[in-house]
């Protein structure tokens, strides 16, 4: 079974070490302008939400691409953008209902979470619990574990 | 590599900003940040120089490792002749604004001159440009901040400037970036408000290269994990933050209180961790809200807290009622015990306003300590302070003077000058906790013996961060040190000085030190930057820096006679706790410490000494 990245924003500090490593993998330095893992930060920084692309499964990104420039990785489920197929039309960052693929005029192409082939980056740098990278059937489950223990008064 | 190679010098009085390549001999001696700032300023000005006139230049300073994927990479740093002090300063800050200067390809900005009128300057990668800021001059940091990222429709910039405080040349004006994190102490702010330069705006997408990406990640990564298991960087500071010390040091007997009257203080709980935890009863909230990394950080040490709405500092204005930078133990302390208020309220309010007009707490804390010392000893009265009963303990007193100084208004005009003008004015030299014109911090020394010569000799004036043998003294990091005791201290004082000062100017927090030493941190340097860096080599540079800024201060007109504290510390003894009957001994360790220093007995760097480390 395919696994998926979780992003927690309740415990999440904000300190970005994701983005590094997730541009390292990108472009090969650390520049959080370029990585496609992106920490929010809100209310003085007491609210600090992770989110990148959750590979849905009928991608609106690869089924709107013009040049079939993104594809599915067999191995990973994850929606994967070629970089010699891109022409840089934008239209799949249009598609996108969660702004998760985003165009880089310095490359000239789309870039997006490609789940770094299965062994995800940022959930490795991430100091906390904030990233996980778990089975697919079981992204709530910890939510859920969660909140029944508060329904239990535990 | 990790170096970017490019300085900007902006010349305010001309208007202009130019780019030149990084002194990369001058880098390999001295590292960067606080080091590489420091021998800039020390080769383009006369030590001499009044800090607030424009023959003193300003250095914004990014470190080697500073916006790599080494722990702790946020840290960045502001040197300059210091306001408050008339010696070298460098004052250091987290949050994000360093490592977006660096990302944007700058290892330092060198700002020099006096522009004619208010300035912001204005970076986007290698483009920079100074702007009108007439609109800006006279807004908080906050409004600055908020009308900056507006202007530049970019959510993603970031900004450093000054506030009221900066402007109206308060001495111990800080530099603000990210809302809350600061470039706090010896009046950095104060000198940036000299050059008319109101903040510094800046977005930078170009990525920070290292030597060896693959090494940088090992040792990153060994490094993270020791800070995730220790229990001071793993547990205690994620969880309590700082303030984590309040109970401990008071128990310790060693908190400041009232202006150093006492070592203990009755309300050091209603002001600590603990409490800032409580829920309240009136809105069912914490005084925390939460906890909040800077850049790069897996500590994540910064408390973000909420005041009451029903407090009497907030009640009728919003504009505090917020999510902002909660107390850490130096501002709790120095607002709290300094004054025996506890309030924990009234706290967090006064360090909103430090961060809102850019003021070290620290000293103005200690500053309002004093003259409430100065007020209970009838050296001023009502008619000085408009109209205001500064006793100890006095909370609406102690709000007001807070305000007052923030605005640069009335009494608070002189509590602006700090505690050695505004004590030697009134006639008592002796009611300032001072060394070297800068209030000392939340560690009495007559309870913690090493942190007396850690203040007497610290080259900004008193200080905590430049050797933090509170670790060893209390905590036991590396090794438990008695605190009563004067044996070993002059050593220990002198390995923390130095490691300090490499720590500083690697880019990273000096608070990975309780985790990690050189035999972490410079392995860390050493895969990120060009060059061998041995253990041996980074500590080296510390030494080096050490001496630099000595050298630097002696220019200035500092002497052996300096190097002392506060009579209150050698002379009347702890009344309470574990160190009652104590006073600090500084007399045992000092002549011992210029010894190890290879320091001649006046202080003063021997021609060895200075060869040695190629000075």
């Amino acid at each position: 079974m395919h696994k998926a990245l979780v992003m927690k924003a309740d415990a999440c500090t904000g300190c970005h070490q994701c983005e590094m490593m997730c541009s390292y993998g990108k472009v090969g330095a650390f520049n959080p302008a370029k990585s496609v893992m992106d920490i929010t930060i809100f209310d003085g920084g007491a609210v600090n939400v992770p989110s990148t692309c959750t590979q849905c499964e009928d991608a609106w990104c690869m089924v709107v691409c013009p040049v079939q420039a993104i594809t599915c990785n067999p191995a990973t489920g994850a929606k994967e953008v070629s970089a010699e197929a891109c022409v840089g039309c934008k239209v799949c960052s249009i598609a996108c209902p969660f702004g998760a693929i985003n165009y880089d005029p310095d490359s000239g192409v789309v870039s997006k979470c490609d789940l770094c082939k299965g062994e995800p980056m940022c959930v490795e740098a991430c100091p906390t619990t904030a990233l996980a990278y778990v089975a697919q059937d079981s992204t709530g489950y910890e939510r859920m574990r969660h909140n029944a223990l508060l329904a239990a008064g535990l | 590599m990790s170096w970017t190679g490019n300085i900007l010098r902006v010349d305010l009085a001309a208007g202009t900003c130019t780019s030149e390549p990084t002194n990369m001999e001058w880098a390999h001696d001295y590292m960067g940040q606080r080091g590489l700032a420091t021998k800039y300023l020390v080769e383009e000005t006369d030590p001499k120089v009044d800090p607030l006139s424009p023959d003193n230049k300003m250095i914004f300073a990014t470190g080697p490792l500073t916006g790599t994927i080494a722990p702790t990479s946020g840290r960045w740093s502001v040197v300059c002749k210091g306001p408050l002090t008339g010696a070298i300063a460098c004052s250091n800050s987290g949050g994000f604004f360093g490592a977006e200067l660096k990302n944007a390809g700058w290892d330092m900005v060198i700002f020099e001159g006096r522009s004619a009128s208010p300035v912001y300057l204005d970076i986007t990668n290698d483009q920079a440009e100074l702007k009108d800021a007439s609109d800006l001059w006279g807004k908080s940091v906050w409004d600055t901040e908020t009308a900056l990222r507006d202007r530049r429709g970019d959510p993603d910039v970031r900004v450093a400037s000054i506030g009221l405080a900066g402007e109206n040349g308060a001495l111990y004006a800080a530099i603000v970036n990210d809302m809350d994190r600061a470039a706090g102490r010896s009046g950095v702010g104060a000198v940036m408000g000299s050059k008319q330069l109101k903040a510094v705006v800046v977005r930078g997408t170009l990525g920070v290269t290292v030597n060896d990406p693959m090494a940088l990640m090992k040792t990153s990564n060994a490094a993270k994990e020791l800070l995730a298991e220790h229990a001071v960087t793993g547990t205690g500071l994620p969880t309590h933050g700082t303030q984590v010390l309040m109970n401990v040091i008071n128990e310790v007997g060693a908190l400041p209180t009232r202006n150093g009257h006492d070592v203990q203080f009755d309300g050091a709980h209603d002001i600590s961790a603990e409490a800032m935890a409580e829920v309240r009863e009136s809105d069912g909230q914490a005084n925390l809200v939460s906890n909040h990394a800077c850049f790069g950080c897996p500590i994540s040490c910064a408390r973000r807290s909420k005041i009451d709405p029903t407090h009497f500092t907030v009640k009728d204005k919003p504009q505090y009622q917020i999510v902002s930078g909660g107390l850490e133990y130096e501002a709790a302390w120095a607002l709290g015990a300094a004054n025996g208020v506890k309030d924990l309220d009234a706290l967090t309010y006064a360090n909103f306003v430090c961060n809102e007009q850019g003021l070290d707490p620290i000293s103005l804390g200690s500053t309002i300590g004093a003259a409430m010392d100065l007020y209970g000893s009838g050296a001023i009265s009502q008619e000085d302070t408009g109209g205001v009963a500064l006793e100890f303990g006095n909370t609406e007193a102690f709000v007001a003077m807070v305000e007052a100084t923030a605005r640069g208004e009335g009494f608070g005009k002189e509590l602006g000058q700090g505690s050695r003008r505004l004590c030697e004015k009134y006639g008592h030299p002796e009611f300032s906790m001072t060394v070297k014109s800068q209030e000392f911090p939340a560690y009495d020394p007559r309870g913690i013996q090493g942190m007396g010569l850690t203040y007497a000799t610290s080259n900004r004036g008193a200080c905590h961060l430049r050797s933090y043998t509170v670790a060893s003294e209390v905590l036991g990091i590396p090794e438990k040190t008695d605190p009563l005791v004067t044996e070993g201290k002059a050593g220990l004082v002198k390995a923390f000085q130095d490691a300090t000062a490499a720590v500083d100017s690697s880019g990273t927090c000096v608070f990975t030190t309780f985790a990690l030493s050189g035999e972490e941190i410079a392995p860390m340097v050493d895969a990120a930057c060009e060059g061998d860096w041995s253990v041996e080599r980074f500590v080296e540079v510390g030494e080096r820096i050490w001496n630099m800024e000595r050298q630097y201060n002696i220019a200035a007109g500092f002497t052996a006679a300096d190097d002392t504290l506060p009579e209150r510390l050698l002379k009347d003894a702890a009344k309470t706790g574990p160190a009652e009957g104590s006073v600090n001994r500084l007399d045992e360790m000092l002549p011992e410490y210029y010894e190890l220093r290879g320091w001649d007995a006046s202080g003063v760097p021997s021609a060895e000494t200075l060869g040695r480390l190629g000075l």
